[in-house]
């Protein structure tokens, strides 16, 4: 079968790259199996593994499972779900594809974007029967955050609504209104039965008023990937080399032509040179390459260009970038904390890299109905529209789909991805917006602790007044010093003293209190300090918000020490004076002490000072030590 | 179609402004060259100390030569050859013939005896894991942070799961279940002491693609890739759990058109994978490459 169908082929001597294809769509839709039945189909299967298929299946005592084929991980077997992407060669006529295998299960995203980011078509597997899904909707915002140009729809288990016109054609209009909403165009829906093989190569029996393409058909009609070529240039600069005296800049070509003789912009300071040569080893001497091409220039003058700095044409204005240091960008979050205002990241554009913070979250996606709402944080595998600030101006293109312009990728302290953001555009700055670019640490969190020996942390005690947190912090901090751990002590009273002379107890006084603290905390922990925070904190709203403002490094302890002990040792005479009414609100008198629920650690009273000091260590240097 | 389209296109645009030299169309091996070229860059300025495994087999020597393509003719850091003693005598005397030709800085790592191999593997795979203890010393003893090899997709499904940059925690082990996410070309380079990344310039290439190259690039092999008496090897490891293949292709172009015919898996003649279902799995999560 096949051979037919890609028969306007490019010429003989011209082997194209295969076209990726990502499968996705909501689990047990029946992704794996679309992917074994196109297999066996289009007869791409290697010898053998059609037995080892067989017998797998008859092994677990089952019939043929198509997605057998791909669970080649005994761990997927093991939970019934397909862990990671795999990629297969098939083969359409002249014409061959990769198909990317990305799960469903939803923890996995990130394997799936692994996957799919590349591909340049996707098939989303519905269950007609049940519909768009969680996953579904999920699967197909990424799609278009990740910029694929062509989407096919498979109508899978379509046998189970008998193939009935009336029924199928209700399911497809749902679904072809949710991909409209995504500004996503939809090649074709098709109906299909991935285990009986309706309309997967060849034309199902049971489907006769269907008139579209089987999903063969619609594969093989999909493009190929657009030219880049004849775009201005772009190549963001990956490395600069001398060898044998010669300086070498080297590169990839995003897109566009260089020749010998051009004249280029150098990153954004705006440094001219002219490209003296293209270099290439073991290759036709040509004085020209174009996109996609990994080169080395060599320029004059001979600059010295950073890694990151983007190339492209000196004369041209309408052919530079977009200069903005604040970017609206799309986002798809990765992390498993949820994403909110003021983080700090860098924000990796090809090889260039730049200090950003989220300077506001714009809307988040609701995925029940693809809405998008007013949020304060996006949530681990949400999306979202965000306003990035960074230290200095980017040279960015517009995000597109099918140009590699625009992809954004947001890299924590540790070097993790954690999210995607394709760059739309410069953001402008709102009316009474302050213009903050705060600036982030170059020095890498790994390189801290090997120049501090430990990692950070901010240990939060909270208790009563006078229930020995102060003591206990400073006792601590002593320890930790002679282990060789720097910490600081930020505590109630030396605060008020200072940084927080114009706050008083007021409830909103008190909030505002930990807020700085907290901030605090923070800056210091990110220079790689060990932070010991001793204050009441007395509500559980105030410390979650100081969780929030520090991030994962923050660790609640809580010093339990009872209301009468504190009382009766009452060093500051302060109880006593609360109870004789002269100070007001005064925590476990007269305002409320809401206890932590779940602290990490908890120091209890009824143990000699010492050993809580010990404790309160030992847990430090367990955290901080690498 | 559009393709078709785009190229009459451009070749028109050449005939009326000869003056103006055209870039070439890329091919699929042009593609994957100038890819793998973009991941070996990154590779060299992310990560050091850095080395590459070379196993003295085809896809190593590609990866060699794409080295030297990425780096204007050399390669800029050592090369390590982890000898398990039981390879081919024609693949030493390759080894130390290209040493000196492509000017190699080669590091020669041993394997430990099979008796300090953990007894429980299958005897092929207990073999096999030799190597991985002997790779886990270089990488130790040199304080490799990036560690490049010539694992492809399409070898074995296991590989198929792989990262391009892939983290190997304390004791080299992949953790298969938690993977970085990895697209757009960003790497994740995550790092703490004891850990090390692999980096996979050729994942993308399956073994057509390695052979067409090497054709293309007229890149030098063992012989023992081409048929003497109808037998030749298609995949060489050490000479007691590696077997020939039927065949009788005794040029490179020979091999291509054998390949082009052929449905069995190129790690057919490698004992160690069809001892149990999930051995592969087992030697990979430890290090195995």
């Amino acid at each position: 079968m096949g051979d037919n169908i890609v028969t306007e082929s490019f010429s003989e001597t011209h082997r194209a790259a295969a076209t990726p294809i990502v499968i996705v769509g909501h689990v047990d839709h029946g992704k794996s199996s679309l992917i074994g039945r196109l297999l066996y189909d289009t007869d791409s299967l290697q010898d053998g593994k059609l037995a080892q298929i067989v017998e797998s299946s008859r092994k677990r005592g089952l019939a043929v499972e198509w997605s057998f084929l791909l669970d080649s991980l005994q761990i997927e077997r093991d939970q019934g779900v397909t862990v990671d992407s795999t990629r297969i060669p098939f083969r359409l006529g002249s014409r061959e594809f990769v198909i990317v295998d990305a799960p469903g299960h939803r923890q996995f995203l990130r394997n799936m974007i692994t996957g799919a980011a590349d591909a340049e078509a996707a098939v989303l597997v519905v269950d007609a029967k049940e519909g768009a899904q969680e996953q579904t909707r999920r699967h197909a915002m990424l799609l278009r955050l990740i910029g694929i140009r062509h989407v096919i729809v498979l109508l899978n288990k379509s046998d189970l609504l008998e193939f009935d016109e009336a029924k199928i054609v209700k399911v497809e209009s749902d679904v072809r209104q949710l991909l409209g909403r995504l500004e996503i165009e939809v090649e074709a829906v098709v109906p299909a039965s991935a285990r009986d093989g309706d309309n997967i190569a060849s034309r199902s029996e049971r489907s006769l008023w269907y008139k579209g393409p089987t999903l063969v058909e619609a594969l093989a009609n999909v493009p190929p990937p657009a030219s880049r070529a004849a775009l201005p240039f772009r190549m963001p600069v990956q490395d600069v080399y001398r060898f044998d005296g010669i300086r070498y800049v080297a590169g990839r070509i995003e897109r566009g032509t260089v020749r010998a003789g051009d004249r280029l912009s150098i990153g954004a300071q705006g440094q001219v040179a002219t490209v003296a040569e293209v270099c290439r080893w073991h290759a036709p001497e040509l004085p020209v390459a174009g996109a996609g091409e990994s080169i080395a220039l060599r320029l004059e003058p001979d600059l010295v260009p950073d890694r990151g700095d983007l190339l492209f044409p000196a004369d041209d204005k309408a052919a530079a970038p977009e200069r903005s240091a604040r970017i609206r960008t799309r986002l798809f979050w990765l992390r498993g904390e949820p994403l909110r205002v003021g983080e700090s990241f860098t924000l990796r554009l090809t090889t260039a890299e730049h200090d950003v913070t989220v300077a506001s979250i714009d809307a988040v996606v609701d995925l029940e109905d693809l809405t998008l709402r007013e949020g304060d944080s996006v949530p681990p595998d949400g999306f979202a529209e965000i306003t990035l600030a960074a230290s200095h101006a980017v040279l960015f293109d517009p995000f597109s789909p099918g140009f590699g312009d625009g992809r954004g990728v947001l890299v924590d302290r540790y070097q993790r991805i954690v999210g995607g953001a394709p760059l739309i555009g410069p953001a402008e700055l709102a009316d009474g917006e302050h213009a903050i670019h705060p600036t982030a640490s170059r020095v890498s969190a790994a390189r801290q602790v090997q120049t501090r020996g430990h990692k950070s942390g901010v240990f939060w005690l909270t208790g009563l007044p006078g229930s020995g947190k102060s003591t206990v912090a400073r006792a601590a901090e002593l320890a930790l010093s002679e282990q060789a751990v720097n910490a600081t002590v930020l505590d109630g009273d030396t605060l008020r003293a200072g940084l927080c002379s114009d706050l008083g107890f007021s409830p909103e006084d008190r909030h505002e209190n930990i807020r700085r603290a907290a901030h605090v905390a923070k800056i210091l922990a990110e220079s790689g300090q060990v932070v010991i925070v001793a204050l009441v904190s007395p509500l559980q709203a105030d410390r979650a918000q100081a969780r929030q403002i520090v991030g994962e490094n923050f660790h609640e302890v809580f010093v339990d020490t009872p209301l009468e002990t504190c009382e009766k040792r009452d060093p500051k005479g302060l109880y006593a004076a609360a109870r004789s009414g002269k100070i007001p609100e005064f925590t476990g008198i007269s305002a409320p002490y809401e206890a932590p629920v779940s602290p990490e650690l908890r120091l209890p009273a009824d143990r000699p000072e010492q050993e809580a000091i010990n404790t309160l260590t030992a847990f430090i240097l367990r955290i901080v030590q690498p | 179609m559009t393709q078709t389209r785009i190229l009459s296109r451009d070749q028109s645009t050449t005939s009326r402004a000869s003056s103006l030299a055209q870039p070439r169309i890329m091919d699929d091996l042009d593609q994957l060259e100038a890819q793998s070229i973009f991941i070996l860059r990154e590779a060299y300025r992310k990560l050091k100390p850095l080395s590459l495994l070379w196993s003295l087999g085809k896809d190593s020597n590609v990866m060699v030569w794409l080295a030297r393509k990425a780096f204007m003719g050399r390669v800029p850091f050592p090369v390590m050859h982890v000898d398990t003693e039981k390879k081919f005598p024609e693949m030493y005397a390759f080894r130390d013939e290209y040493t000196k030709k492509w000017d190699l800085d080669l590091l020669l790592g041993y394997c430990p005896p099979v008796e300090e191999i953990d007894p429980s593997l299958p005897p092929a795979a207990r073999s096999a894991a030799r190597k991985t203890a002997g790779l886990a010393a270089m990488i130790d003893k040199h304080k490799l942070r990036g560690v490049i090899a010539g694992i492809r997709r399409d070898e074995q499904a296991t590989r198929a799961k792989e990262r391009v940059f892939s983290p190997r925690g304390a004791g080299h082990r992949w953790d298969v279940r938690n993977q970085p996410p990895e697209f757009w070309d960003q790497y994740a380079t995550p790092y703490e002491d004891g850990m090390h990344i692999r980096v996979h310039p050729l994942l993308s290439w399956r073994e057509i693609d390695i052979w067409r190259y090497i054709e293309r690039e007229n890149i030098p092999l063992v012989d023992l890739y081409f048929a003497k008496d109808g037998k030749r090897y298609r995949s060489l490891g050490d000479q007691d759990i590696t077997n020939p293949i039927e065949s009788n292709a005794s040029t490179v172009a020979e091999v291509i058109a054998e390949l082009e015919t052929s449905r069995t898996s190129e790690r057919a003649g490698r004992a160690m994978d069809h001892e149990s279902e999930d051995v592969f799995e087992r030697l990979r999560v430890a290090g195995y490459l």
